[in-house]
């Protein structure tokens, strides 16, 4: 199963490459992941998809947490959580295919963010699940290069007021 | 007053108690071994190699029950730590490797005697540092010292600029480590240790299974008081000898692949594993499916990614072992539940089946008159030295033997790599261990091929005046590798037939030690009694059955049940 691992991290030098050296020491898989600083500026949240079954997972986020710059990590697939993954797609635009590709663009709430006379660059943003559906309706029409960020996910606010 | 960053290392050094540090120089660290001349209060250990720094570190620290410290220079002095640092950090000893790097300004450059050791032992160690300004150095190396001492402990490498051994700071006040990120469980859950001890009143055939977390924690008293107590059997793993009485008549020896017939056929058919700072390794365990699998499984250990790691665990209690022994003993005497006599009662039927079977595969060896056995040899060692010797190995059988016929009853006396295997370990250990205690017998017992590794340590001894005992086990073989050609691979002995050897009586005494050999059973006494009575290097040369195998063996991957006997 796929889970959406949060992780808080101290920002100091080699902090990541004890993450992924975790993962490739230990042979879990990383199917993707983003880091960047939060409001703490010493802190940084690493957020990382992996799949397994839950004694992987389990092993995955105890050896996390064993790291000592490691702060807190969170399987945010137990919570209510938010996702967002986005991708910058160029895809091969020519007179005949221009206004189907603005239409799947518009489709995805997608944005085109660089024009030549050759391509059009999207970028949409998503779970990752629309992210790839997007992706997989452009692919027929010629994609030369994808960018994709990886996804970053939140868990949501408790409803208890 | 300012002082330089080496000076503060110094400091840092006498304020951790570190009276005695085991390394060797370069250009990287020439500053700090200026400073070592006129440190009064320090001991440095000058080895020949070292990785030889790093096990008699090691091996200190498994005496003292304190850290352990090296201190090496940049590059190559830096790699050849990492076999050492690896066997610490696979054993959870508590060690702080010092290592010099090239001036901050250099790092990055390829420069003469660079090497990235945080990235190299970043997987081998607790945790590591690269100290870049020297205002860090003091907190880093306070936190370093509080890394490998407490949680489950381990090495922890501190990586030294030269630049910043030169650079001058004023020494900060003394300060409790306080970490954000780190807080290891000491305490254990009492749910968990009502629920543990509940369990134990209930099981009809429990096996206490003690590993190494023992003796780290110092829980051997509580062990033994729960053991006898509640009357439950119980087995050690290599690294947990000594953590109960060996010959006590509880004490199942050691268990897994060259276990005791009994101890593997008790776990086999217990209903209740009371797993105790140890972690289900796959020389323990054999086939996972086929391990305990009647029973409930208690686990208790400080480092929660053991626990279910390879073997599912029905009550996990993560904390320190002599916390949660501590506990399990006061709930026991306190609980009106607990009656004693019926627990002995319900216990009694399965002792009484342990020594049914201890009687029909008693650890043993097909004695001779005309050729020397090394079990006998390690029996006599034991006889003659009334087991109060501190015993470090080598690798292979000599390790083994030692781990089945040295019958360890106290903790802290028996040193040996044993989650990394390390030939090579079991000498200079031995060095670290004299060091440690200068009053004990320390013999290494070894493997004519594994000393090899690090003999040139006998320079260090006999340069410190240490009396230590080698006594190796003389096979011409690789013998552990030969024995698995024999038994899996047809007898192809493809390189491990050691015949081309130095004459160890000679070379010991090239060394100014005293060399001594024995070839028949009946010199064997007389040449273990002349070595313990030499206040010097001792090295023995036992020339043993050539094709001798290590039994029990389960053999890789079968159920622990399977095994080949004597
Ligand atoms: C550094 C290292 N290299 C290789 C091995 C693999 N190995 C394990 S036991 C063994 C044979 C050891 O021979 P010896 O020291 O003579 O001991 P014996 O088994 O003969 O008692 C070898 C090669 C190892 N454990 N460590
Ligand atoms: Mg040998």
């Amino acid at each position: 199963m796929k889970h959406t691992i949060s992780v808080l991290l101290q920002n100091k030098p080699g902090v990541l490459s004890r993450v992924t050296g975790l993962f490739s020491g230990r042979g879990f898989n990383i199917e993707s992941l983003s880091v960047a600083p939060t409001l703490e500026a010493d802190v940084s949240c690493l957020t990382l998809v992996t799949v397994g079954d839950d004694a992987i997972v389990e092993q995955i986020t105890k050896q996390l947490h064993k790291l000592i710059d490691v702060i807190k990590v969170t399987d945010i697939s137990e919570f209510e959580y938010v996702e967002r993954e986005m991708a910058l797609i160029r895809v091969k635009a020519e007179p005949s295919t221009r206004a189907e590709i603005l239409r799947i663009c518009d489709i995805f709430r997608g944005k085109v963010v660089d024009v030549s006379a050759k391509s059009y660059a999207l970028e949409v943003t998503g779970t990752c699940d629309k992210v790839q559906a997007m992706i997989d309706i452009l692919r027929p029409i010629g994609i030369q290069e994808i960018i994709r960020t990886g996804t970053i996910a939140m868990t949501r606010a408790s409803k208890k007021y | 007053m300012k002082i330089t960053g080496a000076q503060a290392l110094l400091k840092c050094l006498e304020e951790q108690k570190v009276h005695t540090i085991f390394g060797f120089p370069g250009g990287a660290v020439i500053d700090l071994y200026d400073e070592i001349l006129a440190a009064e209060k320090l001991t440095h250990v000058l080895v020949r190699h070292e990785q030889a720094a790093v096990h008699a570190a090691d091996a200190y620290a498994r005496v003292t029950g304190d850290v352990g410290v090296a201190l090496v220079t940049s590059g190559p002095g830096a790699t050849n730590t990492v076999t050492g640092i690896a066997s610490a950090y696979a054993d959870s000893i508590p060690i702080v490797v010092f290592t010099g790097q090239v001036p901050t300004g250099l790092i990055g450059n390829d420069a003469f005697q660079e090497v990235d050791i945080v990235g190299i032992t970043r997987p081998c160690t607790k945790h590591n540092y690269l100290v870049k300004d020297v205002n860090d150095l003091v907190p880093t190396i306070r936190e370093a010292f509080h890394i490998a001492r407490t949680g489950r402990p381990g090495p922890v490498l501190v990586d030294l600029p030269k630049d910043v051994m030169a650079s001058k700071i004023l020494f900060p006040e003394p300060q409790q480590v306080k970490m954000r990120t780190y807080r290891p469980t000491y305490e254990p859950h009492p749910g968990q240790i009502e629920k543990a001890c509940r369990a134990i009143l209930k099981a009809r055939r429990p096996v206490i299974y003690a590993g190494g977390g023992v003796i780290l924690s110092n829980a051997h008293e509580e062990l033994t008081e729960l053991a006898r107590t509640a009357d439950i059997p119980v087995t050690m793993t290599l690294m947990g000898l000594g953590g109960f009485p060996g010959t006590d008549s509880l004490s199942m020896g050691m268990l897994g692949m060259h276990g005791t017939y009994y101890a593997n056929m008790a776990v086999a058919n217990c209903d209740l594993l009371i797993a105790v700072g140890s972690r289900f390794d796959d020389r323990v365990t054999g086939r996972v499916d086929a391990f305990a699998p009647h029973a409930k499984i208690i686990h208790i250990d400080i480092d929660p990614t053991s626990i279910s790691k390879n073997v599912k665990v029905h009550i996990p209690i993560v904390a320190d072992c002599k916390h949660a022994l501590t506990a399990m003993n006061t709930w026991f005497a306190r609980s009106g539940e607990f009656n004693g006599k019926a627990e002995k009662e319900n216990h009694a039927l399965w002792l009484q089946q342990i020594k049914e079977w201890k009687a029909a595969h008693p650890l043993g060896y097909v004695e001779k008159t005309d050729v020397i056995k090394p079990q006998f040899v390690v029996q006599k060692l034991h006889e003659l030295t009334g087991g109060n010797a501190i015993i470090t190995t080598e690798v292979g059988q000599n390790q083994m033997w030692a781990a089945q016929f040295y019958h360890f009853n106290h903790p802290r006396a028996f040193m040996t790599s044993g989650g990394l295997g390390v030939m090579g370990y079991g000498f200079p250990a031995a060095i670290g261990a004299q060091m440690a205690a200068p009053d004990r017998v320390v013999i290494d017992i070894a493997g004519d091929g594994s000393i090899q590794m690090n003999i040139q340590e006998m320079a260090t001894a006999m340069q410190y005046k240490l009396p230590v005992k080698i006594a190796i086990l003389n096979n011409n073989f690789l013998g552990m590798v030969r024995q698995w050609q024999e038994l899996f691979y047809d007898k192809k002995y493809s390189a491990t037939i050691l015949d081309v050897a130095p004459d160890f009586v000679a070379l010991a005494r090239a060394y100014g030690a005293v060399g001594l050999r024995a070839t028949k059973p009946s010199e064997v006494e007389p040449v273990i009694k002349e070595a313990l009575a030499t206040k010097n290097l001792v090295v023995m040369d036992f020339v043993i059955e050539r094709e001798e195998g290590v039994y029990p063996m389960v053999p890789a991957g079968k159920a622990t049940t399977e095994m080949l006997l004597v």
